[in-house]
């Protein structure tokens, strides 16, 4: 790492060429992170011609057959959503079941999914623009251990603008997006960004590398057997991921007849051939919210919170909740089943009074 | 520390976190665009709209624009972030707003903090061997580039979070002093322009962009501000006290906006 400010260099640059060996005759700065799921935009381009196709077919799968075909040990994965909330839970679920392992996530407010892929032992490599927190519930006790611990490692920073926007240079398949954001920080020393004089306007920009992850989950309200997808709420960045990323898994709370998607096209997030496989699973965000269906189940991020204190009681909660099912539906009926999907839907539509039981 | 008179006749009737609740309401002005993160900040904007504020625009990093808060969102990107609201769009879309210029205040919490406003969400201790994992920049580093008036609510003022360089700079507030957030690429007249602390609220001065006490809440020193900070803390020619919170917004804040006390406390 240098030791004054770029922009106290006065003409000084960076050395000829990258650790890639690119040449850098005009970068100020470059970030220390490691720079992940990164491709040449020809290479990425390659790869959507051999690998999409604009011929629709019926994508409907397993659960089990689309983290089998789709997820591999060492794969780049990504998680749609935000927080707790639109997750796809049962992927995350099936994951952990099948045991993948040395999987590299995407940290982009990246939460309630990425504490149990980490504290299962499934992820061990994370790229950082929120990780290992649960908003106003809190930190994450399993995976703040396990970074704490040195067992899963922090490769690169980025912010939340950082990250989405390195779905959208994979998306416009370009190499990178420049951007005004990071500049004269630490979180961008440790990126995979890096920092030229645009040749406009003579100041610095940020350059946000493009992201192509290996597979991404995204859960939707309703989509087609093709998978043409509908999002009744905040797409967050799932626009752009959903794009980018060289393999994608709908699951949705419904499947609806074509029909219903060409009724109104503009209401369509995702178009089919961007997609791999489609899964129907009805409240397949559980315990996260699924916006207008049913809200947070608190008192099972509780107990997760609760239990995920000790290894011990990681331990517990996977064997209780996630071995111990064999299905999504199994799983469902553990956690309550109609009751209580029930009671979330009162309380997504503030009939229920809030419950906060994580709080000390 | 020592009591102002006036409070050892009339002990305050809220806590400290109501009362940086209260602050952060009213450093926000009707009619302007505030970019809110989790915690006392959307607390603060909540209350903020359903008193001097109706008209104030709140954001969301997730997409949320415009809402009419109807209870307190557990998070940033849940459906009460857009209840009743203009538009529920996509990340990309607020932060090239932001980045744009449409964004007068932004809203943060910070776990440590140095004189010129630059923030630690990240780590405590070295990164790749942290003390503490935090969870990073989120949308702070994001909010910090692009806010016009940032506004900062570090809740616990110290000798350990008021520090001489922080453990690693997530979020740019001035940076090394003025001129240095333009020298380093960000885009001009942006920056820290408050920081609410349980002591007292604080700015910056113009000529060097460090840190300077604007006023002091009922009850507290100067003292107390300075041995709660590693850096020294410049005084003003004039220095004010803290607004005494209105009946009226204690209750609002405890009725209405966080009635089971998540941030508040009971």
């Amino acid at each position: 790492m240098r030791h004054a400010p770029y922009w106290d260099l006065k003409g000084e640059r960076m050395s000829i060429t990258d650790k890639r060996g690119v040449p850098q005759s005009n970068v100020l700065l470059e970030g220390q992170g490691e720079l992940i799921g990164w491709y040449d935009p020809d290479d990425a381009r390659d790869w959507v011609i051999q690998n999409k196709s604009s011929q629709r077919k019926n994508n409907i799968v397993s659960i089990e057959e689309a983290v089998k075909k789709y997820i591999h040990d060492g794969d780049y994965i990504a998680s749609g959503g935000f927080g707790h909330v639109r997750v796809s839970m049962a992927i995350v679920y099936e994951i952990i079941r099948q045991k993948k392992r040395n999987l590299v996530m995407a940290g982009k407010t990246a939460v309630h999914d990425l504490d149990l892929l980490v504290g299962a032992g499934c992820v061990n490599k994370v790229e950082a623009a929120y990780s290992f927190g649960h908003e106003m519930r809190g930190l994450s006790p399993a995976s703040r251990r396990k970074v704490e611990s040195g067992e899963c490692v922090v490769a690169a920073e980025t912010s939340n603008a950082g990250y989405q926007w390195r779905f959208l240079a994979g998306m416009m398949g370009l190499s990178f997006i420049p951007a005004r954001t990071l500049l004269g920080t630490d979180t961008l020393n440790h990126s995979s960004c890096k920092v030229i004089e645009d040749p406009f306007t003579g100041k610095p920009v940020a350059l946000i590398p493009a992201a192509y992850p290996d597979c991404a989950f995204i859960h939707v309200h309703r989509c087609d057997m093709y998978g043409n997808s509908q999002i009744d709420a905040n797409s967050v960045e799932d626009f752009e991921l959903a794009r980018c990323a060289r393999h994608l898994i709908i699951t949705t709370e419904e499947i609806v007849d074509e029909e219903l998607i060409r009724r109104e096209p503009w209401r369509t997030i995702i178009p089919f051939m961007v997609v791999d496989a489609v899964v129907q699973v009805p409240y397949g965000s559980h315990p996260c919210e699924m916006p207008g269906l049913y809200y947070y189940d608190e008192n099972h991020i509780a107990e997760w919170l609760d239990l995920s204190r000790t290894e011990e009681g990681t331990q517990q909660y996977l064997h209780k909740y996630v071995f111990g099912v064999r299905s999504f539906d199994e799983y469902m009926e553990l956690v309550g089943g109609v009751r209580q999907m029930s009671y979330l839907k009162r309380r997504e539509f503030l009939q229920e009074p809030m419950t906060a039981p994580w709080r000390k | 520390m020592k009591e102002a008179p006036h409070m050892t006749e009339n002990k305050p009737n809220y806590n400290i976190r109501e009362y940086l609740a209260y602050l952060g309401a009213v450093a926000l002005e009707d009619r302007k665009a505030v970019f809110v993160g989790t915690g006392l900040p959307i607390i603060a904007a909540m209350l903020a709209q359903k008193t001097h504020a109706p008209h104030l625009l709140i954001m969301f990093e997730a997409g949320g624009i415009g809402p009419n808060l109807p209870e307190l969102p557990i998070s940033v990107g849940e459906s009460r972030t857009f209840h009743k609201g203009l538009i529920a769009t996509s990340m990309h879309d607020i932060m090239s707003l932001s980045q744009a210029g449409y964004i007068n205040y932004g809203f943060l919490g910070a776990a440590q903090m140095d004189r010129y406003g630059n923030i630690n969400t990240t780590v405590i201790g070295d990164h790749d061997h942290p003390k503490t994992r935090l969870p990073g920049s989120g949308g702070a580093a994001d909010v910090g580039s692009f806010s016009r008036k940032l506004i900062i609510i570090a809740a616990k003022q110290s000798k350990q979070t008021f520090v001489n360089k922080v453990d690693f700079l997530t979020t740019a507030g001035y940076l090394t002093g003025f001129g240095a957030r333009e020298k380093a690429g960000l885009p001009r007249n942006t920056g820290p322009h408050r920081v609410i602390t349980q002591i007292g609220v604080y700015g910056f001065r113009e000529a060097t962009k460090e840190l300077e006490i604007v006023s002091l809440h009922p009850g507290e020193t100067l003292e107390a501000a300075q041995a709660n900070s590693s850096f020294p803390i410049h005084i003003p020619e004039v220095l004010e006290t803290s607004p005494t919170p209105p009946p009226e917004y204690l209750r609002i804040l405890r009725e209405e906006v966080d009635p089971m006390g998540i941030v508040i406390g009971k």
